[in-house]
């Protein structure tokens, strides 16, 4: 047996959650005798500090080129290994991981022997990958400290206030003439009666007066090259003349746009069925008792859900399936709104509230609360049978099944039927070619990870705030806008970015350029270079995302991805399939 | 059959997942103690479009009865058209499977979302199931 590497391989124990399942001592003794591997063997708890620096004494004694660490799932404690390794002097990309908990321990109680004798062929299928490891440098890139944000509703004009109290320069773009985006339309807002002009005015006051914030309206993004850390943004202004500018990130915050209810849905179309805005700006435009095209408002029936929590049908053959957030609370404040109307003028208004689910989550609850005492009457439908407003005598009338009252129908009369509309994804053409901003399946932009990365996006360097990630009441548009600010400010004020090398790396003596590997990536990271005097492909490591789509349509199979090279997940399925001899 | 961590009656399925998607949903059936067979072993990549045909022949030609490709789906952060490239890739690897006289049932793919414990457990417990049931 010949050892051309020395590999440390440490099996945890993970208190009893991988031993009582995994003979973790079996599974080192195993794999101390096998090839590559100088020394094996397990600890209570490999992350604890203790362990580590036992690991990290040893790796330096026994001058470790390589290291395996059976453990919990990669995505707990990657960075901690690999940062350990570093301490050790050890390069961490030739640090494998090994899900020994997760994807063995935990699936596989019951069967000791089984358990283990998995366990033992995945950590095989680990060293024989560390084996074929080599030193990697992460790209350092210097990064500039400017930012473009795209979009001056709330959420964009509070993230450059933000980041130029971080002493970084902003630029802030808008497409509309006007700065302020849909809360400078909304009047006032729950759950603590502000006003959204006033709250839109004194940021744009605050973004006005800051030094660091330059605020372009008009404004579009048309063009972007370079990576993270250094962009080059192209913006054009009043659709004729161009703006070249050099930022180092951007935080794109571009909003939604409200449900269009479609002909004939809850009786959209008929005079009198109205959206919350529209209700909202009738209230409070008049200076008299609130009247419909003339005519005194007695009864009003609000409509939930419209436009959000939808089901596929004829009707509706791209459902939005999500609910909007926002609506429950804005329209059970509308209630409230109207009641203060009611005893400004001391006319009665009778209001019914046609509901699925109440929504007014946390504090938000006091909200509907504060409806239903003022005197908001709410009746729960369901979405099998939803209501059904039709004209009748000059007025609305609107046909609804209460659940909650044995599913007794009812007909309510009413002046104003208004619709809770919910968001949709706003359609923002070019700047969708531009950014490349992966959707999800509502058509919002895309987050890396919903809980543990929510506004980074898979384009490095690119942030995503507010509304434009999916819907959102404004505290929670404003907290994503800061979060952004948070991650950005982060990347920039440090100076410089590492990039993963885990990047495509092409063989320059099987290339023939044959531009597959061009047309297979989406980020551009493909170029065409001379090399000798033949034409390959060589790879912007900066723009590369490691992904490996380029790998396997390549006909001259000359492209790996460090870290997943062909010789590496090759090696992996052999040890794998090895058989196991008893220690 | 061959080697450890298999009862003699399970076929052995290698799956390869993908880090930021199917990987994590496959985590999760472990976060849940739920139970799968200890012939199931998977091999992490970035995304299921990197996946090559020569590795799924090589798999199947070594020892493996199946390979199961745990698809990003819509889910991909990489490329909105994950699903077709990853099908696209999954059709290539069958007719080179058919070449090698391997039969191409022992393929399959599915798209697994980062939450999708239960589904994962059910697609190995049915193309184990399958798996009995393909000859040669």
């Amino acid at each position: 047996m010949t050892n051309k590497r020395r590999i440390g391989v440490y099996v945890c124990h993970c208190g009893g959650n991988i031993s009582d399942h995994v003979d973790v001592k079996d599974v080192a003794r195993t794999l101390a005798g096998e090839a590559d591997v100088e020394v094996a063997r397990t600890h209570l708890f490999a992350c604890s500090d203790a362990s580590q620096q036992e690991m990290i004494d040893e790796i330096k004694d026994r001058k470790l080129d390589g290291l395996v660490i059976a453990s919990c799932s990669p995505k707990l404690h990657t960075f901690t290994f690999r940062a350990m390794a570093q301490r050790a002097g050890l390069n961490p990309y030739q640090y494998v991981h090994v899900n020994l908990r997760e994807q063995c321990s935990w699936v596989h109680g019951g069967d000791k022997a089984a358990a283990t004798a998995k366990g033992i062929n995945i950590v095989r299928a680990g060293v024989a990958k560390c084996a074929l490891t080599h030193p990697l440098t992460p790209l350092r890139i210097e990064t500039q400290p400017r930012v473009l944000v795209v979009g001056a509703g709330v959420a964009g004009m509070r993230a450059a206030i933000a980041l130029a109290e971080m002493g970084l320069s902003v630029f802030v773009i808008e497409r509309e003439n006007e700065p302020g985006g849909w809360t400078s339309q909304v009047g006032w807002m729950g759950p603590d009666h502000q006003h959204g002009p006033e709250v839109v005015a004194k940021l744009l006051k605050e973004v006005k007066n800051h030094e660091n914030v330059v605020l372009y309206t008009n404004a579009e993004l048309t063009a972007k090259s370079g990576h993270i850390g250094d962009f080059t943004v192209t913006i054009r202004l009043c659709g004729e003349k161009d703006l070249t500018l050099n930022v180092g990130a951007i935080v794109v915050a571009t909003g939604f746009t409200p449900y269009e209810p479609r002909d004939g849905e809850y009786g959209w179309g008929l005079p009198g069925v109205v959206t919350l805005k529209e209700f909202r700006q009738l209230l409070e435009e008049g200076d008299g008792p609130l009247t419909y095209r003339g005519v005194p408002v007695r009864d009003v029936g609000f409509i939930y859900c419209v436009g959000s929590r939808q089901t596929e049908s004829e009707d509706c053959p791209e459902p939005n399936t999500h609910c909007s957030r926002f609506c429950c609370m804005a329209t059970a404040f509308s209630g409230s709104l109207l009641h203060e109307h009611e005893k400004k003028f001391g006319r009665t208004i009778n209001q019914y509230h046609l509901y699925r689910d109440v929504r007014t989550y946390g504090r938000l609850e006091t909200v509907y609360a504060k409806a239903r005492a003022d005197g908001a009457l709410f009746l729960r439908w369901d979405p099998s049978d939803p209501p059904r407003v039709e004209q009748r005598n000059g007025r609305l009338a609107v046909k609804v099944k209460d659940t909650l009252l044995g599913d007794e129908e009812l007909e309510i009369g009413a002046d104003l039927v208004v619709l809770a509309t919910g968001m949709v994804p706003r359609k923002n053409g070019a700047l969708d070619d531009v950014l490349k901003i992966p959707k999800s399946k509502d058509g919002f932009y895309n987050e890396i990870h919903i809980k543990l990365r929510p506004v980074e996006t898979a384009i490095d360097g690119v942030c995503i705030a507010g509304t434009s990630q999916g819907p959102k009441n404004l505290a929670e548009s404003v907290a994503s806008s800061l979060a952004a600010v948070a991650r950005t400010g982060a990347l920039l004020k440090k100076g410089y970015v590492d990039l993963e090398p885990l990047v495509a790396k092409i063989d320059t003596s099987k290339c023939v350029w044959c531009n597959e590997c061009l047309k297979a990536c989406p980020y551009g990271a493909i170029e065409r270079v001379l090399y000798g005097d033949k034409e390959v492909a060589t790879v912007i490591e900066s723009s590369c995302k490691g992904e490996g789509a380029c790998v396997p349509i390549c006909p001259q199979d000359a492209i790996v991805i460090e870290g997943y090279r062909d010789d590496q997940i090759v090696a992996m399925i052999d040890a794998s399939l090895k058989e196991t001899v008893p220690a | 059959m061959t080697s450890g961590g298999t009862t003699s009656r399970d076929p052995r399925i290698l799956v390869f997942s993908t880090n930021s998607i199917s990987d994590p949903g496959i985590d999760r059936a472990g976060s849940a103690h739920l139970h799968y067979s200890t012939a199931v072993q998977v091999v992490p990549l970035p995304c299921s479009s990197g996946v090559k045909p020569s590795w799924i022949v090589r798999a199947l030609q070594h020892g493996f009865d199946g390979v199961f490709i745990a698809a990003c789906g819509g889910d991909c952060a990489y490329l909105p058209d994950c699903t077709s490239r990853t099908s696209a890739l999954v059709s290539r690897a069958q007719t080179l499977l058919k070449e090698h006289g391997i039969s191409p049932k022992r393929l399959k793919m599915a798209g697994l979302c980062s939450v999708c414990a239960d589904n994962f457990v059910a697609h190995m417990n049915n193309f184990q199931q399958e798996l009995k049931r393909v000859e040669a």
